[in-house]
Order: C-alpha cells, then structure tokens, then sequence
C-alpha cells in the first residue's frame, strides 16, 4: 500500500547527504532498522522506486525520516537531495524488513558498525534506545572518508558526552582530523579487537554499508568468536542505493 | 492516482520487455544476505533431499559433480529492484536430482549453510526451471554470490534462489522460509511484481 508523506524537513548532513523528514497521517510505525520504498513519478507517467532506511526512531507523530546519498550517476538520489521542497508531497511504502531491526525491549549489549551512509538505518537504531529510555551498552564504530562526510555529528558528538553507555569510535579511511591518533585507514581486524565489544559479551552486532565493507567487517566478526546468528547484515551494492 | 514530482524526469533504459515492472538495470552483481558469508569448503560439502523423515537423495561434492551439467543463461531479478539481464551459469538441473525420487509432496523448503531458507512449490523446481549452479561466468562460483553452489530459479525473485545450498526438504504443506515470513512474497514473481505479503 502506498502512502503519501508531506515533506516538512529538510537538512544537509553532509555536500551530498539530505536529510528528508516527512509527515505521513497514516504511518503504521515501524521498527528501528527497517526501510521504506519511495516512489517517484514523472509528468508523464514514468515512475521509479528505491529503497531508502529510516532514519528516525519509531515515534507517535506519524514523523518518518531518511537520510539520502547523493549517487553520481543515481536516478532517484539527484532529485531527492536537490529538487524536493518543504511542502512536497512523496509517495512511500512500507516499513519494510523484519531481519536487520533493533526493538527497544532487547536488553543485551549492542555493537554498531556503519560504513558510510550505512550509518543511517544504525541511528535509528541509537535514536531508539534513547526515547525508549533503554540503557543497554551500545557502541558505535562508524567508517566514513573524511571528517566532512559524516552524518548527524552533532547529536552522536552530545549523545556519547551525556551518556557513557554509548561510546562512538570514528575510523576515517581518506583524510583524519589533525590531531586524530589513527592514520587514515580502512576498519582492520587490530581496530575491531580494540575499540568493538568483545565476542564473550555475546552483543547483538549490526553492520551496514557497502557490500566490500560489511563482508569484511562480518568476516572479521566471525573470526574474532561472534555466533554467526549475532551478526545482523545490511549491504548495499555498487549501484543499489538502497540505505 | 499518483503523485506527480515536477522536475523528475528519471533515467529510462530501453530494455525490448526484458525488465520486469518496477525495475531497473544494473551491470554489476550486487551481493544481499542477512548475515556474514558461510565459507563452506567442497570437501566438507553436501547436499541432501529429504521429506522432512528420510534422506531421499545424497550427494557429496564429487558426486553432484559428476552429475551432468548444463550451461544456462538467464535474467535476475532482485526484490531491491536491480536486475542483470543475460548473465551466464553452471549448474545441474534439479530435474536430475530430483528424477528418481518418488513424492507427492507440492512444496519445497530449501535450505542453505548458514540456516537461510527459502519457500517454493516444487513444480517451480521441475521441468527445467531450477539448477544447483557452481560456476558463474565461466569461473567457480565465489562465496559471497552463493559458492560453492547455489540453487538458481530465475524466473521467481532472487531470494529464491537460496546461495549455500546444503539441502531440499519436500513437504506436503507450504511452510515460510526466511524472508517470507519477515514480510516478503510467499511466491515471488517479478512480472507480477509480488514483492511484499500485501501484494497480489
């Protein structure tokens, strides 16, 4: 079933990254983690759909938010990060998914490992926890290029000094700030042992990004002691751009 | 009635009706699973067919192998809305795995390494529409697109096509598998574009 959302947000995130919040008075709810279909129709008939995670965590004001990577060759991406106006109407489907989701009852320690704009089904994910008031020990590690490529900056920067229970470790594999102890370099197995929970605390592991990045990540998991059945998988191909 | 986003004119690939509604083409092969890749290797490999009671049919790697293989071409189509048309394959034809086998079951709940299962009736498995495929393009077929095997039904959704096989149990009762009980199409045809529970 279709719905039709009024957008009544918008905010970059990043040069390439928009942020969309939509009204939609007959959103059923959903699940942190989980993602909406969003169709987009031409003038003439032509519509086209992809796959976007939501963003925000599930909510009584019927509030849906997505955050959306610009792709340079990508055919709904363009439009949604650079011609959607405050007030536009879109159409959108779902939740959908009922595998790569994190209910606010779950009391075990959680293990988040974004890469890229795989960060935004995993904000969900921590936006959940703090309005449901849950306490369980979370940890974030989020790879991402460079310090200008990150998503919602300020709120993990606030959320990881208010609470300690929530702990953010950054890997940049382009460019690092100045003063940052790590060289720029991809997530290896020496930065999962130090900054991840480790296997003995049997956390529920959530990993999204990119295909290359999440079968690394997974592998090195599995590895390390995780139970296969702990490591919750998201992927997104060279040209999916579902997120 | 839909509404109409002034400003989007969208990128339309002239497919000669070879992309299901809702599609769109990709040339790359984007890999989906829900959880790390299974690394299963072909000494240690099997996979059976049972009816839930008894093992019907066996077959170790060596075996399977020396079963006869067929060359196949055929169009994907994934749920997440890319297809690949063309693409080239290896594999046995479920027709000669499931030739000697005496049934009257009507369903098939496929199971893979990993604990993945799918759901299909068992007549979409005869008559020359599934294979075990183990070479992709000319070249063994890679752990994270399913290898050392992987069950290929192309004319349903790609999530049908369990990657990992280990084994197939008939049953006289259609059971859920995986996604199609986390709200996926308990079918799954693109050219009806069953994606979701609540589509026809």
């Amino acid at each position: 079933m279709w719905r039709v959302g009024t957008v009544v947000g918008l905010h970059d995130e990043t040069a390439t990254a928009r942020t969309i919040t939509l009204q939609v008075p007959d959103w059923s709810g959903h699940v942190a983690g989980q993602h909406v279909d969003v169709r987009l129709t031409a003038p003439d008939g032509y519509s086209a759909v992809r796959s976007y995670s939501i963003a925000s965590a599930p909510n009584s004001e019927h509030r849906v938010e997505i955050t959306v990577e610009r792709l340079p060759n990508g055919e709904v991406s363009p439009y949604l990060t650079q011609h959607v106006a405050v007030g536009d109407r879109l159409e959108l489907r779902g939740p959908i998914g009922g595998w790569f989701v994190w209910r606010s009852q779950q009391a075990e320690a959680v293990q988040l490992i974004a890469g890229g704009s795989g960060i935004v089904p995993l904000m969900a994910i921590i936006r959940s926890r703090v309005s449901a008031g849950n306490t369980a020990p979370f940890r974030l590690l989020y790879s991402v290029r460079e310090p200008g490529g990150v998503f919602y900056h300020d709120e993990l920067r606030a959320l990881s000094e208010q609470d300690r229970s929530v702990m953010v470790t950054y890997a940049f594999t382009r460019a690092a700030p100045k003063d940052w102890s790590r060289p720029p370099s991809r997530v290896d197995a020496a930065l999962i042992a130090e900054v991840t929970w480790p296997a003995n605390l049997a956390p529920s592991c959530y990993v999204c990004g990119p295909t290359p990045f999440v079968e690394t990540v997974a592998n090195f998991l599995n590895a390390s002691g995780h139970d296969r059945e702990k490591i919750r998988t998201e992927r997104f191909g060279p040209t999916g751009e579902r997120k | 009635m839909s509404i109409i986003s002034t400003g989007f004119l969208g990128r339309r690939t002239p497919t000669d009706g070879k992309l299901p509604p809702g599609q769109y083409l990709t040339t790359d092969f984007p890999v989906l699973s829900a959880g790390p890749t299974p690394h299963v290797p072909v000494e240690k490999w099997e996979v059976l067919i049972d009816d839930g009671k008894n093992i019907l049919g066996r077959w170790d790697w060596k075996s399977f192998r020396n079963l006869a293989s067929e060359n196949i071409t055929a169009d994907l189509h994934c749920v997440t809305r890319w297809s690949k048309l063309g693409t080239s394959w290896e594999g046995v034809s479920l027709d000669a795995l499931l030739g000697d086998i005496q049934t009257d079951a009507a369903y098939a709940l496929v199971r893979s390494y990993g604990d993945y299962t799918t759901n299909l009736p068992l007549k979409d498995l005869i008559n020359k529409q599934a294979w075990i495929a183990f070479r992709f393009d000319g070249k063994d077929l890679e752990p994270e697109h399913g290898g050392p095997a992987r069950l290929l039904v192309p004319h349903l959704y790609l999530w049908k096509s369990a990657k990992w096989v280990r084994g197939i149990t008939l049953m006289q009762q259609d059971r859920a598998g995986f996604w199609e009980g986390l709200g996926y199409h308990n079918y799954g045809d693109p050219w009806r574009e069953q994606r979701y529970s609540d589509d026809k």
